[in-house]
């Protein structure tokens, strides 16, 4: 059996302007809009259409996090996984290990397939899908805007600084996606019903017994240094002249 | 004396200004050695480039023909030869560096340090988090290689006057054949490059189509200015991505950025935050990006290129 896995992270809905705590120990995110990663939603939705393109049969999501997640992970289950795991965490964890946990779960399930977002909108890190690759001994293609499955591999356009890269990669592999790889669906009434009943596996992250130490430690968080105000100006003539004045054009 | 090797970026033989970047975050560390690893499949033109960077002891070349195309997948176990022996690793915060630092530091079993924009001890580094609306500050434990991706927009390139020795490297080891490369789709462009361009101008979905686009190239090349968009601008089609800049696009620090019919979402803003002067230009006196701007301008886009071409 053929299968996909697709790695969904729950993190702040990208519309919400984040707030740093007081006492600044982290971001403020009660009562903030939580939503599914958009680069993982998109990985889930190519996923699917995999699935229903007939190469695939089955399509499971991976989450790490704490039982708030279970929100996200209906979410998923909505827009077409058969089925999920819960990986509950109630640690903060580095990528290192996250990539650890889901190499744990790769183990068991044996995928052909794992997609990713190229980047959590939290931490923006843009590592976890390498570092997972990288201990799975399997074949990266990072960045994804296109991917064209075949039985024994997989074509992969790149979005990359320089244009468009296509590489080829060996099956199993890992894929971390882009925003112009699809448009993700949206989910239906009915389907949020049918969820409910999709299975959802919740394992304890101590059961993998991996080394979860952090190589990585979040200190102190802060607010980034704002631009002083600006000046409006009414016409083309002044903002030439605005220009001068600063010596950028000639 | 800490120990930095630093993972040479380059494009069609020669040395990205990026790898210059992370010189200079690397002296921030104190006393260093720092060894620059070129990886190509003629690496003498990117080499010798090298080797003019100040501060920089040795310049190490891995030349093959399995490196003509930087495919992380071959690139990291040969890095990981050679990264044993330092105390950090350091790469750019491109694509190229973003697709394949990961990989060598789960290789070397530590976690990696993504973009720095700071050094506040050798053990410590701020970056940017929630598309640079918060800055955490990242330690990571003693006795742990440092990987780290270098966020090249909060760097200036190190001085040149340096004269490191050129050092081949034979590396012997089997490399994976489960990933080839296929190729490469550049549009070719005479315009100065997003990233390290003096001057850059934008458009947003505002501009309307590929063709209107035309308008701001004339601009550009009339003010030596690159030319990027926004999202909306690539999802649309009018331009290819390699001229998105924002959060997963490139992030720039020009002297001058120029946006025109961008409404200035945080995405968008975080990759322009570090320009000198941030020029908008909307009909909508409403748009976010007047919020940042140092220099506003309301009204339509198309008499302001039009004038402006004329008149600079
Ligand atoms: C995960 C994620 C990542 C993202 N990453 C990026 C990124 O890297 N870069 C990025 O740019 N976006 C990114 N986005 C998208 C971002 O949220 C915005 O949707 C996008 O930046 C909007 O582009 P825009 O300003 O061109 O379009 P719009 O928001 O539609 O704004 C168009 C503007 O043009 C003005 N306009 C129209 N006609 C004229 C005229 N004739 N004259 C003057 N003004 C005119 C309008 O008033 C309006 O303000 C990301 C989004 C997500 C969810
Ligand atoms: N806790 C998590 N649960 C599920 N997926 C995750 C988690 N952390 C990271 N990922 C996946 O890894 C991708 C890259 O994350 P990052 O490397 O943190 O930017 C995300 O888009 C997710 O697909």
């Amino acid at each position: 059996m053929n299968k996909i896995l697709v790695c969904l992270k729950r993190v702040v809905d990208y519309n919400v302007r984040v707030r740093l705590k007081p006492d600044n120990t982290g971001i403020v995110t009660d009562g903030v809009k939580m939503s599914i990663n958009p680069f993982d939603e998109i990985a889930l939705e190519e996923a699917l259409r995999i699935k229903e393109s007939g190469k695939a049969d089955e399509v499971i999501t991976v989450t790490i996090g704490n039982e708030d997640t279970q929100q996200q992970i209906r979410t998923g289950l909505a827009m077409g996984a058969d089925r999920a795991i819960l990986v509950k965490a109630d640690q903060v964890l580095d990528s290192l290990a996250v990539a650890n946990i889901f190499l744990s779960v790769i183990k068991i399930e044996q995928p052909l397939l794992v997609i990713l977002g190229k980047q959590a909108i939290d931490d923006d890190s843009n590592q976890t899908g390498q570092m997972l690759a990288a201990l799975w001994d399997r074949p990266q293609a990072t960045f994804a805007s296109k991917v064209d499955l075949s039985s024994e591999c997989v074509t992969v356009t790149r979005e990359i600084d320089a244009g468009l890269q296509s590489i080829e990669i060996d099956l199993p592999a890992v894929i971390t996606t882009d925003l112009r790889l699809n448009e993700p669906r949206y989910v239906k009434l009915p389907d949020i019903m049918k969820a409910k009943k999709k299975p959802l596996e919740i394992i304890d992250i101590d059961s993998f017994g991996n080394d979860l130490t952090p190589k990585i430690i979040p200190k102190n968080w802060s607010s980034p240094k704002s631009r002083s105000k600006g000046i409006m100006v009414d016409n083309v003539d002044d903002l030439i002249k605005a220009l001068k004045d600063k010596d950028l054009v000639g | 004396m800490f120990k930095v090797l630093i993972i040479a970026e380059i494009d069609k033989n020669v040395l990205n200004t990026s790898t210059s970047k992370c010189v200079s975050c690397a002296m921030e560390l104190g006393e260093t050695e720092i060894d620059i690893l070129i990886m190509s499949d003629d690496c003498s033109r990117a080499a010798t480039a090298a080797t003019n960077i100040e501060s920089v002891n040795r310049v190490l070349t891995i030349e093959a023909k399995h490196n003509a195309e930087p495919l992380a997948a071959v690139l990291a176990p040969q890095i990981l030869e050679v990264a044993k022996n330092y105390d950090y690793v350091f790469g750019p915060s491109t694509t190229f560096g973003k697709d394949l630092m990961p990989r060598v530091a789960a290789l070397l079993n530590v976690g990696q340090v993504s973009d720095i924009m700071e050094v506040q001890s050798p053990r410590s580094f701020k970056r940017p988090i929630y598309a640079g609306n918060a800055i955490l500050t990242v330690e990571v434990p003693e006795g742990l290689i440092v990987v780290a991706t270098v966020r090249i927009a909060s760097w200036k390139e190190a001085a040149k006057g340096g004269n490191a020795n050129i050092q081949d490297l034979n590396i012997n080891i089997d490399l994976p054949a489960h990933t080839r490369f296929i190729s490469l789709n550049s549009e070719a462009s005479e315009r100065p490059d997003l990233q390290t361009a003096k001057k850059v101008i934008s458009g947003g979905r505002g501009v309307g189509s590929a063709a209107n686009f035309d308008l701001l190239y004339k601009l550009g090349t009339k003010m030596g200015a690159g030319v990027g968009a926004s999202r909306a601008a690539v999802d649309a089609g009018y331009v290819p991505n390699d001229m998105q800049v924002g959060q997963t696009g490139k992030i720039i620090a020009p002297d001058l950025y120029v946006a025109f019919g961008i409404s200035g979402a945080i995405q968008h803003l975080t990759g322009i935050k570090d320009a000198g002067t941030i020029v908008a230009i909307n009909k909508d006196s409403e748009a976010p990006i007047f919020e940042i701007a140092d220099i506003g301008l309301i009204g339509d886009l198309f008499e302001v290129i039009e004038e402006l071409t004329q008149k600079l």
